[in-house]
């Protein structure tokens, strides 16, 4: 510990860690910590601070660095960032993660970082879709063909989110530049510790952008769309390129598409932890699904303070995060709202995985989709035409 | 059991220019032991006995002609199961049938523990082909793992495929404990079409690629 002990040092105060009250406020917010009596972000903050005790691999693995309970914290402690340093700092070493799915998403991502690839990633294509070799925009596909070709036993269709948000930018009368050889973003390396891969990607993704001279890019999933936001310039220096969230770009834009008239069904809004508490996005993906006219029944925890999907970066998944799940899938339920709509690939995942449970049946049953491919469904048919080159396919 | 290709006779004739496997390597020191660049040192691990005599010639009737980089020596894995497969490179190994050394085999007690996990390791570790293979139908241990490892299979192939990586660098078999002979084809098959293939390019940048040993250990403690 002792040659750590610096890093540790700096972790705890660059986390604000000494401003600590112990008032608890951490631990009464935290949704691990209800089911998972062992856990408490409050209790790991104060060994830290009073013996020096540091949160275990098992604990660090279990945060899901939604930062509820930083949201909550009257003293500015930001236990997510003590979690992610000590995480990279350890990476490796103490800890490595549970790796839900076997590691399978680490493998990927890490797979990602080969400087030759020649990814098969854009089959979803089809023709009604426009997208462009060279423009200003550009859209960020994500990993979801990785997600669609492997949890097929979830029935996930997570590239349903990527076709809407396609579908949605085209009806602005833009054609998005995409990446043939994009890579995973590399959020979930970044915040696993393993920030030696995670970076490779960052470079990788930036130089891919940067030479097709793109000035905004566009993003459907949250984690893509904040790490780039926040932790790419660490890595490539200031951004060549604007980034946008689907819902802030469709929001600035939302007088230029027609959607149809008739009354759309009641739908509840699922915030990923990434996008809204992260990046402060709240209020777009709202004035989205307004203007799209679909009726928004809130759930009780909203907006910054909604609850996370337990999906963890793929670091860990155990019965505390299906307890988790099936709180807010009754929570989603309870609004009377006939569908779930997410802004993240992963939340659909997780509550989809949840819903399978044979034993709650119906109790737990809604429809799940994006807000992407939601917005994109209350299109107008007319769409304008899309200008820019398009590809061959 | 007709030595459809290897025959320990080869041994003998052209133990001379390819010959460099130690047939008395030590059980522990030898597992998964091809070293890529020297090319043929012997296979081995619980297979010592095995590997190690047959290591020797290449194999005299040999259907596909290596196109590609006689100095390349693929670096490839092998998933068998316990009950069929993995007897099946025993059953070879004591009929002395002569095939090629370039895997390491990872026994895990069915196929159908194969998840598309370590299927992407292996490759992330730097292999440039993975093998799975099983008992027949019918005759999978557990009743239906192998059925499963299809299902796996097949995940693993879209997410390859994904990657885009070549098709040929995965291949699943099945191999009873009877098939030596079967075995050691379909290893010979694999490590040939791999090797036409070249190096993978999904090893990643900057990072040696781990030592057989390390590697070995690294697959195995997945296959737990
Ligand atoms: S909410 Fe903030 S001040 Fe209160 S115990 Fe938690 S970290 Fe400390
Ligand atoms: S980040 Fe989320 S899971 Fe981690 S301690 Fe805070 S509230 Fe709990
Ligand atoms: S035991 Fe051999 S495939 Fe299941």
């Amino acid at each position: 510990m002792d040659k750590t002990a610096t890093v540790d040092e700096r972790a705890l105060k660059d986390a604000n860690a000494f401003l600590c009250l112990e008032c608890g406020k951490c631990t009464s917010t935290c949704v691990v910590a209800r089911y998972n009596r062992s856990y408490s972000p409050r209790r790991l903050i104060s060994q830290a601070l009073a013996g020096g005790r540091l949160p275990t691999s098992q604990e660090l693995s279990i945060c899901l660095t939604c930062m509820a309970c930083d949201a909550r914290c009257p003293s500015g402690v930001r236990f997510v960032d003590l979690i992610r340093e000590l995480r990279r700092a350890t990476y490796g070493a103490e800890f490595a993660g549970n790796c839900s799915h076997g590691g399978a998403m680490q493998s990927l991502m890490k797979l990602m970082t080969a400087a030759e690839l020649n990814q098969d990633r854009l089959a979803w294509v089809t023709d009604d879709l426009k997208t462009a070799d060279e423009g200003d925009v550009a859209f960020f596909v994500g990993c979801a063909p990785y997600f669609d070709a492997f949890f097929t036993e979830l029935e996930v269709d997570t590239l349903a989110g990527v076709k809407g948000a396609v579908k949605v930018i085209n009806a602005l009368g833009i054609a998005p530049v995409v990446l043939p050889d994009e890579r995973c973003c590399g959020h979930d390396l970044l915040w696993g510790g393993d920030v030696e891969h995670f970076e490779i990607l960052a470079r990788r993704n930036v130089e891919l952008l940067r030479a097709k001279g793109v000035k905004t890019v566009v993003f459907n999933c949250p984690e893509c769309y904040y790490t780039f936001k926040a932790d790419y310039a660490d890595v490539v220096g200031a951004l060549p390129f604007e980034v946008k969230h689907l819902s802030e770009f469709l929001a600035e834009r939302a007088g230029e598409l027609n959607f149809v008239d008739d009354e759309g069904e009641k739908v509840t809004f699922q915030d990923p932890c990434r996008l809204a508490r992260f990046a402060g996005v709240v209020e777009p993906p709202r004035e989205v699904l307004t203007a799209a006219g679909v009726e928004l029944a809130e759930m009780p925890r909203s907006g910054k303070g909604a609850v996370c999907c337990a999906g963890n970066g793929w670091l860990n998944c155990d019965r505390f995060s299906k307890e988790v799940q099936l709180e807010r899938l009754r929570e989603a339920r309870a609004t009377g709202a006939t569908t779930l709509v997410t802004a993240c690939p992963k939340c659909e995942i997780h509550f989809r995985c949840a819903m399978k449970d044979p034993n709650l049946g119906d109790e737990i049953k809604m429809e799940i989709r994006d807000l992407a491919s939601t917005v994109a469904s209350r299109l107008e048919n007319k769409k304008a035409k899309p200008k820019g080159k398009e590809t061959e396919e | 059991m007709t030595p459809a290709k290897g025959k320990t006779a080869a041994t003998e004739e052209k133990s001379k220019a390819k010959a460099k496997a130690s047939p008395e390597k030590p059980r522990a020191a030898a597992k998964g032991a091809t070293k890529r660049p020297a090319g043929k040192s012997s296979a081995g691990g619980a297979k010592a006995k095995v590997k190690a005599k047959k290591t020797a010639a290449p194999r005299k009737p040999r259907k596909t002609e290596p196109k590609v980089r006689e100095d390349f020596t693929p670096r490839i894995v092998v998933f068998a199961c316990n009950w069929c497969s993995y007897a099946g490179a025993d059953t070879a190994g004591i009929s002395r049938i002569q095939y090629s050394p370039h895997f390491r085999i990872i026994r895990v007690m069915c196929s159908g523990r194969v998840h598309p996990a370590f299927v992407l390791r292996a490759f992330e570790l730097g292999a440039d082909g993975v093998l799975v293979s099983g008992c027949h139908f019918g005759d999978c241990h557990y009743i239906f793992g192998n059925e499963r490892a299809v299902e796996q299979f097949e995940k693993t192939k879209a997410l390859l495929k994904i990657l885009g990586l070549e098709e040929g660098r995965i291949r699943l078999e099945w191999i009873s404990a009877a098939e030596g002979v079967k075995f050691g084809r379909v290893i010979d098959e694999f490590v040939e079409q791999v090797r036409a293939l070249g190096p993978s390019t999904l090893a990643p940048p900057g990072r040696e690629l781990p030592r057989e040993a390390e590697a070995f250990a690294d697959a195995a403690a997945l296959a737990k």
